[in-house]
């Protein structure tokens, strides 16, 4: 079980409160969460990255044990405190706008 | 008794306001979609409680809501817009080449008989359509593939499909325009397209009478003449007689003839409604006064409506969305700034009053007239 943390928009889009805690079949990657992510709340489609690329939205970055990891492959394993669930995966809006 | 349901897509959500057909009490509810920017609400004018909002941002990109009871609840559709085959380029700002790139669903124009069909014109310019209620959406990719598309450049809002009209008379006509390419009309349903600007004047391009290269704001039709059609370009107002094929300038005694919106009166085609802006730049009324501008002959004599209208210090934009009217029997008239009011007037423009004074930039007013 991993426990993800989304910008508080999609947490309304999704119609969750509070962490998301999903089960990813096989390796933990930013890509199997975000890919299990969009399975349970397929709302979610197209806002975190694009529909068809599958690149990260330009706004947004990915977080884990306190380290930015947006810019490492969407292969590249998560922490194992991320995947065994005792810390997040952020998923991060950017501080902008008005 | 009939009443009135406005829709307002603002900067920061949605908002709805209902009246009876008095329009003087209204009740407001919003902000619906609340901290997204809702560029355009729509409703069917087969199921009325059938809408589609276009809520998108910076961070989270596009996603459509529809709703099935009037706007009192949402629940995302589809939102994968997808250009047909390989996109190629548009001109970009300074004349280079730029790949077409989806940013954002600016308008809906719900089929005029089918509940589930349903128009969305995008930026990057293209026209997409769901049968479904919104749930799939294709290109009608004739119009962006016109042997003209790679010619295409932005206006300062972005390169944005804005208007969509259709014609109940003929369902294979529609009319689309694109800031800042121009208008271009479709007979067969969506499949083949040809620019429609032939006797507009554009001073700002090269060539100011090209083929394609015009900013227009906004066309605007009444249904029982669809061969007659109204346009508000970036600096002109436009009248054709022949459904694009030839225009002609019927600015006549307006104060400026820079504007975003034009609308029709419900039940007299050749009564319509312009908001004059000050350009370049500027983009606030002239002398600080917001005035609508009415004309009775279908353009050329135009008439200032003042009454219950800020008169001094108002320096508000009207975007090109955001003026509507109801067809009750003494038309309707509204329209939205990036102040936060929405203005009504119920007597066709002769006095207005807000219904809301301080809503987040307001980006487009639609209104649907009801049993």
């Amino acid at each position: 079980m991993i426990r993800v943390v989304l910008p508080a928009h999609l947490r309304t889009l999704a119609r969750v409160n509070g962490d998301v805690e999903i089960e990813v079949a096989g390796q933990a990657t930013p890509q199997s969460v975000v890919d299990a992510i969009e399975e349970r709340y397929p709302m979610l489609l197209g806002t975190i990255r694009d529909h068809v690329t599958k690149q990260r939205r330009p706004y947004l970055r990915y977080f884990a044990c306190e380290e930015d990891i947006s810019h490492e492959s969407p292969d590249t394993p998560l922490p194992a405190a991320v995947a065994s669930g005792a810390e997040p995966f952020f998923i991060i809006g950017a501080i902008a706008g008005g | 008794m009939s009443g009135v349901r406005v829709l307002v897509g603002t900067r920061k959500g949605a908002f709805i306001l209902t009246a009876d057909g008095k329009r003087q009490n209204w009740n407001v509810s919003g902000p619906h979609l609340a901290g997204w920017e809702i560029y355009h609400v729509k409703g069917s004018p087969v199921d009325p409680n059938r809408l589609y909002a276009s809520q998108s941002s910076s961070w989270f990109g596009q996603v459509i809501q529809r709703s099935e009871d009037g706007g009192q609840t949402w629940a995302p559709v589809g939102n994968k817009f997808v250009y047909d085959g390989i996109p190629g380029t548009h001109q970009w700002y300074d004349g280079t080449p730029h790949p077409w790139e989806f940013k954002r669903i600016w308008h809906f124009e719900p089929s005029l008989t089918d509940l589930d069909t349903v128009y969305a014109g995008a930026e990057d310019a293209a026209l997409f359509r769901s049968t479904d209620g919104g749930q799939i959406w294709e290109e009608l990719s004739g119009l962006r593939t016109n042997d003209t598309g790679p010619r295409w450049s932005p206006g300062a809002g972005g390169m944005c499909l804005h208007t969509i009209v259709l014609d109940q008379s003929n369902p294979g006509r529609m009319f689309i325009a694109i800031s800042a390419a121009g208008a271009f009309r479709t007979d067969d349903g969506g499949k083949t397209w040809k620019p429609i600007n032939q006797g507009l004047r554009s001073q700002h391009i090269p060539d100011p009478t090209a083929e394609v290269g015009h900013c227009v704001h906004r066309i605007a039709m009444h249904q029982s003449r669809p061969d007659v059609l109204f346009m508000q370009k970036h600096w002109d107002v436009m009248r054709s007689e022949n459904a694009g094929d030839l225009w002609k300038e019927v600015s006549g005694n307006l104060p400026t003839d820079f504007g975003f919106v034009i609308d029709v009166h419900a039940h007299e085609p050749e009564t319509i409604y312009v908001v004059p802006i000050k350009s370049d730049s500027e983009h606030f009324p002239p002398e600080g006064k917001l005035r609508v501008y009415r004309s009775r002959t279908g353009g050329n004599e135009w008439e200032p409506l003042t009454k219950g209208l800020p008169q001094s210090n108002c320096y508000v934009n009207v975007l090109r969305d955001a003026m509507a009217v109801d067809s009750l029997d003494s038309c309707g008239v509204y329209f939205g700034t990036t102040g936060g009011q929405v203005y009504c007037s119920a007597d066709a423009g002769d006095t207005w009053a807000p219904i809301v004074r301080d809503l987040p930039a307001v980006l487009s007013v639609e209104v649907q007239t009801l049993p």
